[in-house]
């Protein structure tokens, strides 16, 4: 045998098979049968749907196993459209697969580069273009163009300057002032230290002026979460135990991390676990992360009672609340 | 000449004497599309994209985008008197008022979802059979934007509703951009109109989802269809198939029906599911405000991978000079999404840098035979699955009766290390493959008969391929690697000495392969026989 290296060699394009509706009339018109039956199912999908939309009151539900209660008019528009859609597509494919011709086709591909010649004659033309606009021999007016053209650009982003007002000292403070009564949420009632047990949690904002409207901003950094624990079981530094009153400790709720609200506190372990991604606080320990990607704890804000028993804040919160910023300082 | 024809003539001529259009349709009506199943996967993004701005406009007739505060007095008893945004208010009323309302929104959310999946598994055929190769880089980093654009696009139309789950969604979204060094409270600022959550952005987002977005999507979408149109799709190896040909089945009749066909099963099977399977029921979820959350808060998968990253992140800050710097959150939600679309960008070129192979490409390769790129896809494709499993860890951790802290510290570890294990064991499988291929050319099907032999001795009999299999297993071709010169002809080290080194290292790692089968081979095998 020869030393030279022979690949295996291509056979060319295979003979077309023939189907069986290729050869014999009967199997044809068989398929011819099928692809209708398609296409009368897919009219009777919208003859359901019309019947559907016109007779069947939007407030009907039905039970469904798997699906439970569900609207049947929304169920059988739907399933009808899914009827009349599905099966106009299978009939066609239906069609191509079986009666339509199906040998294969050999096309040529063409080269995508142009001819050298071309590219040469593109060359010039560009240059030819570029002289004779004197792209070239004029630089002051490449030059003044070039400064209108890029200070246009500026004109859209100057536009775009009173899409919001800058962010100043907002991003820092919060509507808490030492005195303002914590307020149920929902509800808007003080709250005194005996309406929470051992073990309790409140969701608190801080009370509103007469006449003064809450907005989603005010919530979105005023939520602040009361836990109540027995005072032993606290491991807190004098500063901050001084800032709980009778057990009772408060966290901004809007979580260090992303700014979700830090809703889920299991009793048992004394932690607060943020869901959006699972930053874990320890409630003992003045809400020190102590698992999650979360950087800092919650902050923490200052209660007491003021002189009809209510729990107030003792002062405002000392750090922003929130997920963290550039003008961020601690 | 029939009534009917005449008519029809008359129409065409009319048309074509002010178009002059009959001359490209009689071209482009016969042109030939190869046939492969895969090849439907980005006809599934196109029709899904149509069936998109079809039940998207519907919605818009009802859906009120705007964040002023109402009380809700609709059908849906159990938020009854609640105060809501106008938004979450009218997805109410198209959800339990308006007929085919609840259904027209599924079958776009689904329509959304399988858009998304479709990219995705579109994306991945294309990569692991060396379809982006040259001429095709441009449609390859168009697609690339389409994925990018349509995460963003996605994540946008669920938080219209201004529902409990999405807002919270747009809240991280938030802290992603106030995390931005020097700009960031600014850039939120301006995009919200102010502090979180404001009166101003569902009305903006609205604008960049149902227009902004949809009009870049329509631009980049034809300018991919018309470059896949001009350049001629790729074809599998296959009997008669060449570098210079491309086989398949013409546009009229047959591509038509089916490919239109095709358009109408999407349709049919979107619809399906959105009569039988319910989709963010945002009723169940009530009212955005910030102070509130549900558990087991998930964003849509394609944003999943995203949201696993910045769950196991290490819980990094720095703070100095009075500035804080937020790597917990830059380096899962911005940096390394930035560096992984980057690269995915860029791989047609670094493919083509690795092993210099500057020539077109239209007979498409078997994942087999490009074992490098094939792990390095299984690499990827193993980080980001690594990243959703924690994208969902809760749900997982409650599902299976772990812990939050197992689920973390396994993806964690797993992000690190499963993806370079991924890389070995799938460029060992792609070689143990290729020789599966080369024993199958050498010596044929096993067809499980045994036969004795007059000495005693049992053999299986092996049928031989047919020529048809057997090229189609060979017709690949087998690069040598690159060999760079280190030293120029005088002995001294030549410039770029070290980049020509590592390239000679990638194509050497690339260019491993089992040889392939050839006709010497098997006809001196079967003199032994």
């Amino acid at each position: 045998m020869s030393n030279e290296i022979e690949l295996i060699k291509d056979p060319g394009l295979p003979a077309h098979v023939h189907r069986r509706a290729d050869d014999d009339e009967k199997y044809a018109k068989r398929a011819e049968t099928q692809v209708s039956i398609l296409f009368l199912l897919s009219a009777f999908g919208t003859v359901l749907t019309i019947v559907s939309y016109v007779f069947i009151p939007t407030d009907k539900f039905i039970f469904i196993p798997v699906m439970g209660e569900t609207n049947a008019e929304q169920l059988l528009l739907g399933l009808g459209m899914a009827i009349a859609l599905f099966c106009i597509g299978a009939g066609a494919i239906h069609w191509a697969k079986t009666l339509m011709p199906d040998n294969e086709v050999i096309a040529e591909r063409h080269e995508f580069r142009s001819e050298d010649e071309d590219r040469a004659e593109f060359v010039k033309t560009v240059k030819a273009g570029a002289s004779a606009a004197g792209l070239g021999r004029r630089p002051l007016i490449k030059r003044s163009l070039g400064l209108a053209l890029g200070l246009s650009g500026l004109t859209p982003l100057l536009l775009l300057r009173d899409l919001g007002p800058l962010p100043k000292e907002n991003l820092q403070k919060t509507s808490w002032k030492a005195g303002t009564r914590l307020v149920t949420d929902p509800g808007d009632r003080p709250i005194k230290p005996a309406d929470l047990e051992v073990g309790a949690v409140a969701q608190t904002l801080p009370e509103l002026a007469p006449g003064e409207e809450r907005t989603l901003n005010n919530i979105g950094k005023d939520a602040v979460l009361l836990i109540r624990l027995r005072p032993e079981d606290f491991n807190l530094d004098a500063e901050r135990l001084s800032w709980t009153h009778e057990g009772i400790i408060a966290f901004s709720k809007i979580c260090s991390h992303m700014g979700c609200a830090v809703a889920l506190y299991e009793q048992q372990t004394k932690h607060l676990l943020c869901p959006c991604h699972q930053s874990t606080f320890d409630v003992t320990r003045a809400a020190k992360v102590i698992f999650g990607p979360a950087a800092r704890p919650l902050p923490q804000l200052a209660i007491t009672v003021d002189a009809d028993g209510y729990l107030v804040a003792k002062q405002p919160f000392t750090e922003p609340v929130g997920p963290s910023f550039w003008e961020r300082s601690s | 000449m029939t009534a009917r024809e005449r008519i029809a003539g008359n129409v065409a001529g009319y048309v074509d004497d002010r178009t002059g259009a009959a001359k490209w349709m009689k071209k482009n009506l016969t042109k030939v599309f190869p046939d492969h199943w895969s090849f439907l996967l980005g006809e599934i993004c196109l029709y899904s994209f149509i069936i998109l701005l079809a039940s998207g406009t519907f919605l818009t007739f009802w859906f009120d985008p705007s964040q002023r505060e109402v009380i809700y007095d609709g059908g849906y008893q159990p938020l009854s008197g609640l105060k809501m945004s106008a938004a979450y208010a009218s997805t109410l009323h198209l959800s339990f008022e308006v007929r085919g309302g609840l259904l027209m929104r599924q079958i776009h959310h689904w329509a959304a979802l399988i858009f998304m999946v479709g990219i995705v598994v579109h994306l991945l055929r294309v990569y692991f059979t060396g379809a982006f190769r040259k001429p095709r880089e441009f449609n390859w980093i168009i697609g690339v934007g389409l994925l990018t654009l349509g995460i963003v696009e996605g994540f946008l139309g669920y938080s219209l509703p201004d529902d409990l789950l999405s807002g919270t969604g747009i809240r991280i979204a938030e802290a992603i951009i106030q995390a931005l060094p020097v700009v960031g409270s600014y850039i939120a600022f301006f995009a919200f109109g102010g502090a979180f959550p404001g009166e101003a952005f569902i009305p903006r987002i609205y604008t960049v989802h149902v227009l902004l977005l949809p009009g870049i999507f329509l631009a980049l979408i034809t300018v991919h269809l018309m470059l896949v149109w001009y350049q001629k799709h790729t074809q599998f190896p296959g009997p008669g198939r060449t570098e210079k040909n491309v086989v398949g089945y013409p546009l009229m009749p047959i591509y038509m029906a089916k490919a239109g066909g095709f358009f109408f099963i999407v349709f049919g099977v979107t619809a399906f599911l959105g009569a039988v399977a319910s989709i963010n029921p945002i009723w169940l979820y009530g009212p955005y405000t910030p102070g509130q959350i549900s558990a087991g808060s998930q964003p849509d998968w394609y944003m999943g991978w995203l949201d696993g990253l910045v769950r196991m992140s290490p819980p990094i800050e720095t703070h100095a000079f009075g500035h804080t710097i937020s790597w917990n959150i830059l380096i899962p939600g911005l940096i390394l999404p930035g560096i992984m679309f980057t690269l995915l960008a860029l791989y047609p070129f670094i493919e083509s840098w690795a092993t210099g192979d500057k020539r077109e490409h239209h007979l498409l390769d078997r994942p087999r035979n490009a074992p490098n790129r094939t792990a390095l896809g299984a690499m990827a494709l193993t980080f980001t699955l690594v990243g959703l499993l924690n994208g969902g860890n809760d749900i997982i951790a409650t599902t299976f009766h772990l812990t939050i802290n197992q689920m973390m510290w396994f993806s964690r570890i797993g992000i690190v290390v499963l993806p370079p294990i991924a890389f070995v064991i799938t460029k060992r499988l792609c070689l143990s493959l290729q020789r599966a291929d080369r024993e199958l050319v050498l010596h044929g099907r096993e067809t499980g008969r045994l036969v004795r032999l007059p000495h005693g001795e049992f053999v299986e009999v092996h049928e031989p391929l047919s020529p048809e299999k057997a090229w189609t297993l060979t017709a690949h071709e087998q690069l040598a690697p690159l060999e760079l010169p280190e030293f120029d002809g005088a002995g001294v080290r030549r410039a770029g000495a070290i980049k020509n080194k590592i390239r000679n290292r990638i194509s050497r790692a690339t260019a491993v392969a089992v040889p392939k089968a050839t006709e010497s081979e098997r006809r001196e095998l079967e003199g032994h026989h």
